[in-house]
């Protein structure tokens, strides 16, 4: 210890205690940290991250491999979606939402379609073919999303193979949405009062035939894991999270349903015609990491099942209009997907420039400048991979959105990382955010 | 009120085609009156019995499209978030965040909170809705009562500047911690700042011709 500090800078304090310890004073500076009884370390996990799913960072405070503290810090994808969105008409919204959960893209896009829609007071107006390939949509993406879920959630914990199956059953899912929208993520498929062009030819069958190699598939990664030793390891007993803690921390999703609680919005507020489907929601008791593995892998089945129905219902209702009649809603073509993905329809181009100059003027209205909604406010929920998707919608009566807010299910659920793994072992704070599935778009928006 | 005409070079409107001659009024609803239909009356009358100070607490009851939202003075927003969760027939157990809305024409009540809640026991949803002015930008934390309105509630304060007194740790949460303003509000234009890359400086997109 030294009085006066000769290398202090001019705004530095140089008089009373001053600590150098390049100096001879390190010996006494040892002593002291060394008297403080606990040993605690505080270790900064991520944003970038490997085993983080994402930009997300994690905060840990530690007591040897004993968590004592986490915390998640967020904000590293903010993009802003919900402010542009109001600076957009009703329809182009689809596309800024739909960027949200990248992962859930069609259930962005349907939770705000339906939103949108009830604003208008047409929800019962959609036709049934338009709310059928959105289920047919949304089961799909539920598969692929799983799948991310499942893969990357072993990944993390060190098994490599079901990521690799996972993925590959992951790119057949996304080869269907590829020949239906075009695109294979962030499509904007799903558009205010119906979907933005019919399934193409083929289509039924070639989701058939799918349905059928999934089925068979999933069992590659049912066999590496379900039962597998150290997969239980990993994994019982480890992120637990009871009904309680679920319903105060407003938990919905995979996670609510691993203590027991049979809440599937599917079936309690059935939407685009879900209570036409037969299907059973999947429950484990054991509120672990475990539990919410074997609802993921479960619902796949369920997803399959409700698919295979939709494929029945959408043979039946071949050649119907898939967009609400209403023409100054809908909009004002169906697209076509060209070789660089979706786009106008040459026809309808055709039509408008060389036949008719009301198409046109209709045309250029509804596309430019958009409908208008009622004034008014709605909250829509649905039910996404990760739990309740909401909606909150704000209409001034203009032709944009006055507010919009998704209440996104892994902003919420990520709440309960500290819950899950305070006093657990750092190894196993990796399983519980992954059994939490979060998806950074969702969560940052 | 407030009402924008012309083409390009309209300001304070979302109107970015310029076609639209926006008038954009204050969202002011008037009270609906009994009876509201579905599970509505149910929950007001149970919300009465239980809640002596009822009449006192919520100002207006709007049903629309549906929904029951509930405007509740900011004073009584604790109390009457208790008894919607713990009366026996009510239990409006989950809440499903908080989101701000920001209306800078309903003076002295420019900025609005939003609660969602859901009952999983009944299956029924209302909201809550609670004004305070630009001035006082003050509400009661309810992380008390739901825990999950913990983020939800730093992402208020974040986007609209609603502070939540009685929040444990109230910061920014998507918005880097020095951020200047509330990202959200109305008066806050989209970008805001320009984006510097390569050298070359783009306007923020309020200050870019087609969005003037």
């Amino acid at each position: 210890m030294t009085t006066h500090d000769s290398y202090a800078s001019a705004t530095d304090t140089t008089e009373g205690r001053v600590y150098s310890v390049t100096g001879g004073d390190w010996d006494s500076l040892v002593t002291e940290i060394g008297q403080t009884k606990e040993e605690r370390v505080v270790v900064n996990m991520g944003p970038q991250h490997p085993s983080t799913h994402g930009v997300l960072r994690l905060v840990l405070e530690l007591e040897g491999e004993t968590i004592t503290e986490a915390r998640a810090g967020i904000g590293y994808l903010h993009t802003g979606i919900e402010k542009n969105a109001e600076y957009r008409t009703w329809t182009q919204g689809v596309t800024f939402v739909t960027r949200m959960d990248y992962l859930a893209p069609i259930f962005n896009e349907t939770a705000y379609c339906l939103a949108v829609e009830k604003l208008l007071g047409i929800t019962n107006d959609i036709p049934e073919r338009a709310s059928e390939i959105r289920v047919l949509m949304m089961e799909l993406n539920r598969i692929s999303s799983h799948m991310v879920a499942l893969g990357t959630g072993a990944l993390e914990l060190g098994a490599l193979s079901p990521m690799i199956f996972a993925f590959r059953e992951r790119e057949k899912v996304l080869d269907v949405f590829e020949m239906i929208s075009g695109l294979r993520m962030n499509m904007a498929y799903v558009r205010p009062g119906g979907v933005a062009q019919d399934l193409p030819k083929g289509a039924v069958a070639k989701i058939r035939e799918t349905v059928k190699e999934l089925r068979h598939n999933f069992k590659d990664n049912e066999k590496l894991l379900v039962g597998n030793t150290i997969w239980m390891k990993r994994t019982q007993g480890i992120g637990y999270l009871d009904l309680a803690g679920c319903t105060t921390l407003g938990i919905t999703g995979p996670v609510l349903r691993s203590t027991g609680m049979p809440w599937d919005l599917r079936k309690t507020e059935p939407y685009c015609g879900y209570e036409n489907y037969e299907f059973d929601v999947v429950t484990t008791d054991t509120c672990d990491v475990y539990g919410r593995f074997l609802i993921r892998m479960q619902e796949l089945e369920q997803s399959l099942r409700i698919i295979e129905q939709a494929c029945d219902k959408l043979d039946k209702s071949e050649g119907q209009p898939v967009m609400v009649a209403d023409k100054k809603i809908a909009w004002p073509s169906q697209l076509s997907v060209g070789s660089d993905g979706m786009g106008n329809s040459l026809e309808h181009i055709r039509e408008i420039m060389g036949t008719s100059m009301e198409s046109l003027i209709h045309h250029f209205k509804l596309v430019t400048e958009g409908f208008r909604v009622p004034a008014g406010q709605v909250y829509v929920p649905i039910e996404s991979p990760r739990g309740e998707t909401g909606v909150h919608l704000v209409s001034d009566g203009g032709t944009r959105p006055y507010r919009v807010h998704f209440r996104e299910p892994s902003f919420n659920n990520l709440q309960a990382t500290s819950a899950m793994a305070e006093g657990g072992m750092i190894a196993d704070v990796i399983g519980a955010v992954a059994s939490i599935d979060p998806v950074m778009g969702g969560v940052d928006r | 009120m407030s009402e924008n005409h012309g083409m390009f070079g309209t300001s304070g409107s979302g109107d970015t085609s310029g076609f639209g001659g926006l008038v954009r009024s204050a969202a002011n609803t008037g009270s609906s009156e009994r009876p509201y239909g579905s599970y509505f009356d149910e929950v007001a009358d149970e919300l009465e019995r239980a809640y002596p100070e009822f009449n006192d607490a919520i100002e207006k009851v709007v049903v629309d499209r549906g929904e029951l939202t509930l405007h509740v003075k900011r004073e009584r927003l604790f109390e009457t978030a208790m008894k919607l969760r713990d009366t026996q027939s009510l239990r409006f157990e989950v809440c499903l965040g908080v989101n701000g809305v920001h209306y800078p024409e309903d003076k002295s009540r420019e900025l609005h909170a939003v609660y969602p809640l859901l009952s999983m026991t009944h299956n029924r949803r209302i909201r809550l809705e609670v004004s305070v002015p630009d001035s006082d930008p003050h509400l009661p934390s309810l992380v008390e009562v739901w825990a999950g309105n913990n983020w939800h509630e730093r992402e208020t304060w974040d986007m609209f500047g609603i502070i939540f007194d009685g929040h444990p740790g109230l910061t920014r949460i998507l918005m880097p911690d020095d951020w200047p303003g509330h990202p959200q509000r109305k008066d806050y234009p989209l970008g805001g700042i320009p984006i510097e890359y390569k050298g070359a400086t783009v306007p923020a997109p309020s200050e870019r011709r087609t969005y003037r």
